[in-house]
């Protein structure tokens, strides 16, 4: 029941949202104001609903469920996982983040093909999406302990630092032309400076979000390769190398900060 | 003196494992690169991800290069430089002022690509107060509200705006605002445009 009142609200809201948006200040408010009524109930809640009954639904051809899926805690540990991810595995050989190592396990689980397990990942409400914010709703209220000690994980955090201040393309845009500096907003966005610890643990700690522009949850691989598509790049491949490089960075820089997923966005 | 010289060498020594290292780590970055675009096509993949010299200067130097760099970065910048045709600077700031607030063009891949067709603007309200009215102003660059009133219309001022606008690094090695004309994602007509909307009198910046 609570759910469908949850429903009718954010389709509500949607509707004013559209208006709102864009316009002027009444945008930043607006967002405060969704914030505030959906305190008890973000949409985003029907996605971790919807990825808990996927953890434990058998799928794929080998007709298996994802409870045994070693997501860096050992097998079927979902509790805590997120806030320590990505870290390295050993039995892929590569530092994964929450994404690409779902999609081992539905290979190596589920037997899926990779290609079938990524197909139309950024698609609303994909499989994908669900299954991520289910996981990181079981790490709310822990601190993010991604500090990048292994050293397979130092170098992926040094390797994304890197990539932050990496510029290229017809804008010569770089992470950091948008996300270095204190208070600063493209139009009416704001922006958070990442080279700041504080506000990397303000930001990094509210994904997966809802966002009312899209009226869809987004994770953080599909946040990042939109940034990168602002920057008139392709789009980066999903599981990639260095959207993980990244996040291992941004992880490393909000180590701290208590998660609080799911997140509401503009 | 022997203790001074092993010390001196022990530090050259540092210096130049501290100096490898850091290629090291930029050549797996640029590795890393590579494999991470694979759906993109060739030609997209060269043009939008390899950098150009002026951008990998920047990125080593984490945007505040060193002044030899700087002059470097300068000294390129200054030779891209290119003006209209008929060698007016100063166009018409009604086209100027649809330029600034135009924020699509250039988007590619798979997710949501521009449709073709669709016209590059300056986007020069992302980062700029211009028209004191418009409100939904960004501030990753100065205000320049009034810039006209204040800089004039003397031959200067105009050559010096045009030049900001047509690469910025120009002026400002490894600014954070886009080289427009150097890059080719405005034509020097457009740029003279932009031109215009700052410094005509009659443009909104000024009234
Ligand atoms: C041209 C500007 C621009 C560039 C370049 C850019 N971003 Fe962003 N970024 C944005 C905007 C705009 C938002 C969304 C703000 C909003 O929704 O209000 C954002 C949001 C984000 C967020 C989520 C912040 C939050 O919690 O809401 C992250 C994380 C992020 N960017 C990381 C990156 C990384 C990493 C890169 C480089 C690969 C990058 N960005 C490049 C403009 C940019
Ligand atoms: C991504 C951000 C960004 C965009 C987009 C941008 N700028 Fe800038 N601009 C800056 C920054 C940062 C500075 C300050 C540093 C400098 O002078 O380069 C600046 C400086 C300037 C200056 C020099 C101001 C002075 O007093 O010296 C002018 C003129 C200017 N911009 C015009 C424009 C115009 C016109 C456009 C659009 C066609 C534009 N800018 C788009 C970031 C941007």
């Amino acid at each position: 029941m609570k759910r469908v009142v949850i429903v009718g609200l954010a389709a509500a809201l949607l509707g004013v949202g559209a208006i709102a948006i864009g316009q002027d200040n009444a945008a930043l408010e607006g967002i405060a104001k969704y914030r505030e009524m959906l305190k008890d109930g973000n949409p985003a809640d029907l996605m971790e609903l919807r990825g808990a009954a996927l953890w434990t639904t058998p799928r794929g051809p080998r007709h298996a469920t994802l409870e045994a899926c070693d997501l860096g805690l050992g097998p079927g540990v979902v509790d805590g996982a997120y806030a320590r991810l990505p870290r390295w595995f050993d039995d892929t050989g590569r530092v994964q983040d929450v994404e690409s190592r779902l999609v081992t396990c539905m290979v190596t689980l589920q037997g899926f093909r990779a290609e079938d397990a990524m197909r139309d990942w950024y698609r609303p409400a994909s499989d994908l999406e669900a299954l991520v914010t289910y996981v990181a709703v079981q790490s709310q209220g822990q601190p993010i302990d991604a500090p990048a000690t292994h050293p397979r994980e130092a170098e992926m955090a040094a390797i994304g630092e890197v990539l932050f201040f990496r510029r290229a393309g017809p804008l010569d845009f770089s992470c950091a032309t948008c996300h270095s500096q204190r208070d600063r907003r493209i139009r009416l966005q704001e922006l958070p400076d990442f080279l700041d610890p504080a506000e990397a643990r303000a930001s990094i700690t509210t994904w997966p979000a809802y966002r009312v522009s899209q009226s869809n949850v987004w994770t953080m691989e599909r946040r990042l390769i939109d940034c990168i598509r602002q920057m008139r790049a392709p789009d980066a491949d999903f599981g990639s190398d260095a959207i993980i490089a990244l996040e291992t960075w941004l992880q490393k820089q909000a180590t701290g900060g208590v998660l609080s997923s799911p997140g509401i966005k503009r | 003196m022997i203790g001074r010289r092993s010390w001196l060498a022990g530090m050259l020594g540092t210096i130049a494992l501290t100096v490898t290292a850091a290629e090291d780590l930029h050549d797996r970055a640029e590795a890393v690169v590579r494999r991470s675009f694979s759906t993109a096509t060739p030609e997209e993949w060269r043009t939008r991800l390899a950098q150009d010299e002026v951008q990998a200067l920047c990125s080593r130097h984490r945007d505040a290069p060193p002044a030899e760099v700087a002059a470097r970065v300068v000294e390129l910048s200054r030779a891209t430089l290119r003006y209209p045709d008929n060698g007016r600077l100063m166009g018409n700031w009604r086209e100027g002022e649809k330029l600034a607030s135009i924020g699509t063009g250039g988007h590619i891949g798979r997710i949501q690509p521009d449709r073709p067709g669709t016209r590059k603007g300056g986007n020069c309200y992302a980062c700029h107060v211009l028209a004191p009215k418009e409100m939904a102003a960004g501030n990753l660059g100065p205000s320049l509200a009034g810039y006209g009133k204040i800089h004039g219309t003397s031959e200067d001022a105009v050559r010096f705006t045009y030049q900001k606008i047509f690469n910025a690094q120009a002026w400002f090695p490894c600014t954070h605002m886009p080289r427009f004309g150097a890059n080719g994602w405005l034509t020097p007509d457009e740029i003279a445009d932009a031109v215009a909307f700052l410094l005509d009198p009659e443009s909104p910046v000024n009234r």
